[in-house]
């Protein structure tokens, strides 16, 4: 039979029950690989629910250090029951089926085409554990020392791992390590070893670190001077604020007084959250929330009020899969438009596309200079897969001499002096305008904050003219706005071509990679990954120069292609789509197949869907 | 359109401790109707600022959306302003607060932007106990959207249309302290003896203060069958007592009873001072101003004057212990950790 051998680059699959501590386990297997040096790409595949479901959390091993899905899985490793007939079907041909063989196999479920390997989990814990939770808990750390056997892992990484993970807690270090040894020397004595797959010690990993966007969004928040957090629990964006929680009180509780320099108010829904953070930036404070596509819902009024009245408002979205409640536990991008377009009447929100956990922490920490300096909502769209799951990313960096970018904030001194101040008034020609906080001075300075229409002095007015005035000085500020936010990153191909793709977010890493393996097959692609909207003329001079471009991304309805071609006027021929919205992170096989298909194909249509929902699963 | 007040003053106005004239707290001339309730309270917060010698610009007038919600242009114009959203005025001024605790907020809002639309902020900001006054102008109607039955009409209450309406009416007092507010107080905009110094009370009070104020509806509101029109409201209203609020420059006092029940000190040094009790009823009481309010319901009476009040109340910056320097003073040397913390942590996530 045909066995899949390849060194440090594989796909493994792991299929269990939610709610019994299998995720620690597994993330100790991601993290060993990553010690050994190994680039990992671990991806958690919940389901919305806390105890019971079926539950996945998928590893991409890439020595060559790609770090998205590739699509496809090498190695499935299943004790859960319910998803077994599933999991088998996933693996590739040649691939390896790892089961808890103490019952065995139903035959029906049988292939001949995939190695079959049986370690009888259950039976081992049973003998070696009485208290039924212990046999669930350690059944999971059994396997993955029975992997490390299967795999040729270097055991030391293991155990000195459980060791750092379990600091503080000594006593559960032994009974850990103990747990691994019994997988392994089960597997040693029993199957052969190792199997086609296996890892070899490597230094592709560097100072590179693991680690979620979420948790480095909310150090962003942190580094970038927030003292306001307001939030209303959703998924996935809860520990953005847990993270800033976690974090804050370690270094901004004075350590005399115990107070503090922060403020973390749970709201009773989003209209509260962004409601608090608007309020607290009105009034000088750095402030933020953070929440996911029904959240963004509720806040668009609010987000309106922010554009109009140029208030300073940090938004963080974690999307995830919709519309309504859809799959709150499963990634897309698919708040694109509602985010960018938030609230009723001719709005425009700045977005921000990070796509690693360092570029969540960055842009997390600049969108507050953003926020103040240009006085408007910042909305920092990330998702499920970068939000939730640990990414390898460069190691956070703060460059101590930097300071924060306040803004146009006219002082008491210069109110003193007597400097004209209108709050908006275009003093500088760039449409943004000076303000004030509340209480800086006693006799100047005050102005009435508005989301109704009014003159440059703040005075409420419905006439035409100073309506007509004003809206189009806040376009003028959407051009200002363009300098300042992050520029598109471009990877040109080896070979000159007029066939370009672009994508944002989380669809860089697999779509790096797509364009790897295309240009083995002669397929060459210029790259442009868009980090913010407004969209700078960089990319209206990228997609002018090709004659085709492909967006990649992951929603139904190309969200972001209605954009360019909305923003830019582009004409649908010009801009094909790429999609992947069944709620998993897009892969690189699938986008290289779209790509291809494309390509081949003739004549597209590119707002005919069906077949392009037929591919999305692969 | 708001037009300015002019700015002739006849030069013998008194002035008070910072050396203002009551015109110093006014704002621009009001659009309201003519005989609107809300001007009233307009000119009952001028009043009561005046005479606490407040610094204007020390103050933020925050509200949502309506009629009433427009009012805090018409007074306090040196302060800052801000109409927010329609009912969502709470939110706002708690992230306000969170990030200046030195200012002094003051919410002004409608029975339809609290009662309806913003219950939900109300219920919580009362519950957070948040320091800052809550005006309400209830008048049971919708004002700007020309006269609905908003969800403080009480039930057969009759409308401008003529339908009487067929719902039992949100009572905001009892819904605040239910809430757990610190300070629930009710008024009339035409009692401004009663008005202004409960306005002073609650500016000094820490803590969630309601003043819930029956403001006529001149327009939409103010004929015969409404329970908020003038002539209802000034028939039916039974007062706990009056309130003379005492602020704290004048403490040193001999002339009251020390440890009177009726006399309250405020977290700031000023007092309250309550006589002519209405029978039963214990300002300090939660469980019996609530009876006491329900009581007066049930005989067709409002009950008027300061309902309850929390000598000990501890507001939400006690409660998150946050620090007494405003967070909004704080810049990056105070605010950000710098890079050596970041290499720890990164050294955390090999
Ligand atoms: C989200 C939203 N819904 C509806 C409205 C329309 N609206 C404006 S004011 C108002 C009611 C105001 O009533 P109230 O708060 O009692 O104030 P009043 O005018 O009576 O003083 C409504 C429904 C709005 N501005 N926003
Ligand atoms: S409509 Fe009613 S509430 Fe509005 S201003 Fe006129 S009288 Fe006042």
């Amino acid at each position: 039979m045909k066995r899949i051998e390849s060194v440090n680059d594989f796909v493994i699959k792991f299929a269990n029950v939610n709610g019994t501590g299998s995720a620690s386990a597994n993330n100790m297997f991601a993290k060993a690989l990553f010690r050994m040096g190994l680039p990992v790409c671990p991806k958690n595949i919940f389901p919305s629910n806390i105890q019971g479901l079926p539950t996945w959390y998928e590893v991409r091993v890439s020595e060559k250090g790609y770090l998205g899905r590739r699509g496809g899985v090498d190695i499935a490793l299943s004790v859960n029951p319910q998803s077994m007939a599933q999991d088998i079907k996933e693996v590739e041909e040649g691939g390896y089926f790892i089961y808890d063989d103490t019952k065995p196999l139903d035959l029906r479920l049988m292939r001949n085409d995939v190695n079959i390997i049986g370690i009888p989990l259950t039976r081992i814990c049973n003998e070696e554990y009485t208290d039924p939770r212990q046999r669930q808990l350690f059944k999971n750390v059994i396997y993955v020392g029975a992997l490390a056997a299967l795999l040729d892992m270097d055991f030391k990484v293991l155990t000195d791992l459980v060791k750092d993970q379990f600091k503080g807690k000594e006593k559960l270090i032994l009974p850990n390590i103990h747990a691994l040894e019994l997988g392994h020397q089960y597997v040693k004595a029993n199957l052969e070893c190792p199997i086609g797959i296996r890892v070899k010690t490597s230094d592709q990993v560097g100072d590179k670190i693991l680690l979620d966007g979420n948790t480095a969004l909310g150090l962003g928040a942190i580094y970038g001077g927030a003292t306001v957090a307001a939030w209303y629990p959703i998924t996935p964006s809860t520990s953005v604020v847990d993270a800033y929680e976690k974090y804050v009180r370690r270094v901004r509780i004075d350590p005399g007084t115990g107070e503090k320099n922060y403020a973390i108010v749970q709201a009773e829904d989003e209209l509260s959250a962004i409601g608090m953070v608007i309020g607290a930036s009105w009034n000088g404070a750095r402030a933020f929330t953070a929440t996911s596509g029904p959240g963004i819902s509720l806040m668009s009024e609010f987000l309106g009020l922010a554009y109009f009245a140029e208030i300073p408002t940090v938004l963080i979205d974690v999307q995830r899969a919709g519309p309504s409640t859809g799959m709150p536990t499963r990634t897309q991008q698919s708040d694109v438009l509602s985010a960018a377009y938030a609230s009723h009447g001719d709005t425009k929100q700045v977005l921000l596309f990070p796509a690693t956990p360092k570029e969540c922490f960055d842009f997390g920490a600049m969108s507050f200079d953003l926020a103040e300096r240009l006085q408007t909502p910042i909305i920092i769209m990330t998702d499920l897969d970068l939000g939730m799951n640990d990414n390898m990313s460069e190691p956070l960096e703060w460059d101590d001499n930097r300071a924060y970018d306040r803004g146009k904030v006219m002082t008491a001194e210069q109110l003193e002096e007597g400097v004209e101040f209108g709050r908006y008034l275009d003093v500088d020609g760039d449409a943004i305008c000076y303000r004030t906080y509340p209480g800086a001075h006693p006799k100047r300075g005050a102005f009435f904050t508005r989301g109704t229409s009014r003159d440059e002095y703040a005075v409420y007015t419905e006439r035409g003219e100073e309506y007509e005035k004003n809206m189009l000085r806040l376009m003028r500020k959407w051009d200002t706005i363009k300098e300042y936010v992050p520029e598109p990153e471009v990877v040109t191909a080896a070979e000159k071509t007029d066939v370009a793709v672009l994508y944002y977010g989380t669809s860089e890493e697999s779509s790096r990679e797509s364009l790897d393996f295309l240009a083995e097959e002669g397929v060459h692609l210029d790259a442009m990954r868009v980090r913010a909207f407004p969209f700078n003329d960089d990319v209206k001079a990228f997609i002018e120069n090709h004659k085709q471009v492909f967006v990649i991304e992951q929603n139904r309805d190309a969200q972001l292609r209605t954009l360019l071609m909305a923003e830019f006027e582009f004409g649908p021929d010009k801009l094909k789509s790429v999609l992947c919205f069944d709620g998993t992170p897009i892969s690189a096989r699938n986008i290289s197949k779209q790509i291809k298909q494309h390509l081949n194909g003739g004549e597209v249509q590119p707002l005919h869907r069906t077949k392009i929902a037929g591919q999305a699963g692969e | 359109m708001s037009y300015q007040i002019p700015k002739f003053r006849h030069p013998e106005l008194p002035v008070n401790d910072l050396g203002y004239t009551k015109a110093d707290y006014e704002g621009s001339i009001s659009t309201l109707c003519a005989g609107c309730g809300h001007d009233s309270i307009s000119g009952a917060i001028v009043k009561a600022c005046h005479e606490l010698s407040i610094p204007p610009h020390m103050i933020a007038k925050m509200s949502g959306i309506g009629c009433s919600s427009k009012s805090p242009t018409y007074f306090l114009g040196k302060s800052h302003g801000f109409n927010s959203v329609h009912g969502r005025m709470p939110s706002v001024v708690t992230g306000a607060a969170m990030a200046n605790r030195d200012l002094i907020y003051l919410g002004v809002s409608g029975d339809g932007d609290t009662a309806s639309i913003g219950m939900g902020q109300f219920a919580h900001v009362a519950r957070r106990n948040l320091n800052m006054v809550y005006i309400v102008m209830n008048n049971g109607c919708y004002g700007l959207t020309k006269g609905q039955d908003s969800a403080t009409a009480d039930e057969g209450s009759v409308s401008k249309k003529g339908d009487a309406n067929v719902f039992s009416a949100i009572d905001l007092c009892s819904t605040a302290l239910q809430m757990g507010a610190t300070f629930v107080a009710r008024s009339f905009s035409g009692d401004k003896d009663q008005l202004v110094p409960l306005i002073k009370a609650a500016i000094s009070h820490r803590g969630f203060a309601l003043i819930d104020v029956v403001s006529p509806c001149v327009t939409f509101n103010n004929n015969a069958g409404s329970t908020k029109s003038y002539e209802f409201v000034r028939e039916h209203a039974e007062a706990t007592g009056t309130v003379d609020f005492v602020p704290m420059q004048k403490e040193i006092t001999t002339d009251y009873e020390p440890g009177s029940s009726h006399e309250v000190t405020l977290h700031d040094g000023s007092s309250i001072h309550l006589y002519k009790m209405s029978e039963n009823l214990d300002p300090f009481d939660r469980t019996s101003a609530l009876m006491n309010m329900e009581n007066h319901r049930t005989a067709g009476d409002i009950l008027t004057g300061l309902i309850y009040m929390d000598k000990d109340s501890r507001d939400l910056h006690d409660v998150l212990e946050t620090s007494r320097r405003p967070l909004n003073t704080l810049d990056t040397e105070d605010l950000c950790p710098g890079n050596q913390m970041l290499k720890n942590i990164n050294a955390s996530l090999r």
